[in-house]
């Protein structure tokens, strides 16, 4: 399990982001409410243990009454009352009843004793002498009995609970080392790659957007220099022609000089204009 | 998960003991002998005669055949002897209590459920 290796597989898109978001965002509650849950029921594990504790104390001491007591029916009776009793014995008149106690979401069995009427199997029990003992036994082993479901109802519970909490944390482990983690490298993985895309797609807008550029500036320059030959040409051609004319005007030296004046006065001041254009 | 149904009708208790003790506990009004045709008693006494076997199918009778028993009670000293079984015994229903007798006072550091809770707060 390497860090980078443990993620889900999925295709690094947009889409299986958003999931693998809301994936962890679920994850986090449920982890925090497993752990609360787990909190509330140890809360309660703990107390009920203590309970455990404290009740097998007692019933210690009650059995001990409960024992002296039927020690004294012995004695009054005269005889051993034991086989009499295992004979009689029919429908039980101490039964039991249960009912659920609910702690954050876990059933939790009480049991509760209950008497019911009307059947009395030792009716004929001690009655020929030590009938007051029995009757005093019968009600100690009563108490006894009701200390013991008590101490029942506890057991179940802790039992119950124990395992509750067993799968509750190992629930808790599981989000927080396993699934949580994993979500977040799958989140990173799918950014990274999101990441990676996005570059490639930079470098390739500006690829292309370089490349119109790139032809458009040799153009440009391969246009300019056209124009400049074009006008060097131009002006040299011109100054050839002015320079002709005038060397022609000078070997004539003839009639029509004021029409040769008019005309090189002006292309006189422009060859010069141009000139020092060319100068420049 | 224990169900609703596995216990609403867990009524009985269960006795495996000494003489004494099952006698104050039917005395209690515990006892129960289900219909003629294979009565079956909620309680067993074991003395020194009885063998071990014995026991260990009537625990095993009362935890897991009999769906009427809501808990179990066994004297510690007859606890010692299938300890194997009744700490294995790990279900919730129905509970296993171990009572101490008159003879044998209860030693906490041999019930099951007590170590139990001993070994979960590590101590």
């Amino acid at each position: 399990m390497s860090g980078a290796a443990d993620r889900e597989a999925v295709f690094p898109t947009r889409q299986s982001l958003g999931l693998m978001k809301a994936k962890l965002k679920g994850a986090e509650t449920g982890h925090s409410l497993l752990k609360r849950k787990s909190e509330a029921l140890t809360k309660r594990f703990r107390e009920i243990t203590r309970r455990i504790d404290e009740a097998k104390r007692k019933m210690g001491r009650v059995m001990q009454i409960a024992s002296l007591s039927l020690a004294e029916v012995t004695y009054a009776v005269g005889g051993n009352i034991g086989f009499q009793i295992q004979e009689s014995a029919r429908s039980a008149r101490f039964r039991l009843r249960t009912k659920q106690e609910n702690v954050s979401g876990v059933l939790l069995p009480a049991f509760e004793s209950y008497l019911t009427e009307g059947n009395n199997d030792f009716a004929m029990t001690g009655l020929g002498k030590g009938g007051q003992q029995v009757q005093r036994c019968r009600e100690t082993y009563a108490r006894a009995v009701e200390a013991l479901v008590e101490l029942a109802s506890l057991q179940t519970a802790f039992v119950i609970l124990d395992e509750v909490i067993k799968v509750v944390n190992r629930r808790v482990n599981a989000i927080e080392h396993v699934i949580i983690p994993r979500t977040e490298n799958t989140i990173k993985y799918i950014n990274s790659e999101l990441d990676e895309l996005d570059r490639e797609e930079f470098y390739r807008l500006k690829k292309v957007s370089v490349y119109p550029w790139k032809l458009r500036h040799a153009a440009h320059t391969a246009q300019v220099a056209n124009k400049k030959q074009r006008d060097n040409a131009a002006m040299d051609a011109e100054m050839k022609a002015k320079r002709e004319a005038k060397a022609a005007l000078e070997l004539e030296n003839g009639a029509p000089e004021e029409v040769a004046d008019a005309t090189a006065g002006p292309t006189d001041l422009l060859a010069a204009e141009e000139d020092e254009d060319v100068i420049f | 998960m224990t169900s609703q149904a596995d216990y609403k009708d867990r009524q009985f208790l269960a006795v495996i003991g000494d003489e004494d003790s099952v006698t104050g506990l039917l005395l209690a009004g515990i006892g129960h002998v289900t219909a003629p045709p294979d009565s079956q008693k909620n309680f067993l006494v074991v003395d020194g005669k009885t063998d071990t076997a014995t026991i260990e199918e009537a625990f095993e009778r009362f935890t897991t055949e009999r769906k009427d028993i809501g808990i179990v009670l066994i004297n510690q000293h007859i606890a010692d002897r299938i300890r194997h079984r009744v700490d294995t015994y790990t279900a919730a229903f129905p509970a296993v209590l171990e009572i101490p007798s008159k003879d044998h006072p209860y030693d906490p550091e041999k019930d099951s459920v007590l170590r139990r809770v001993r070994r979960l707060f590590g101590e």
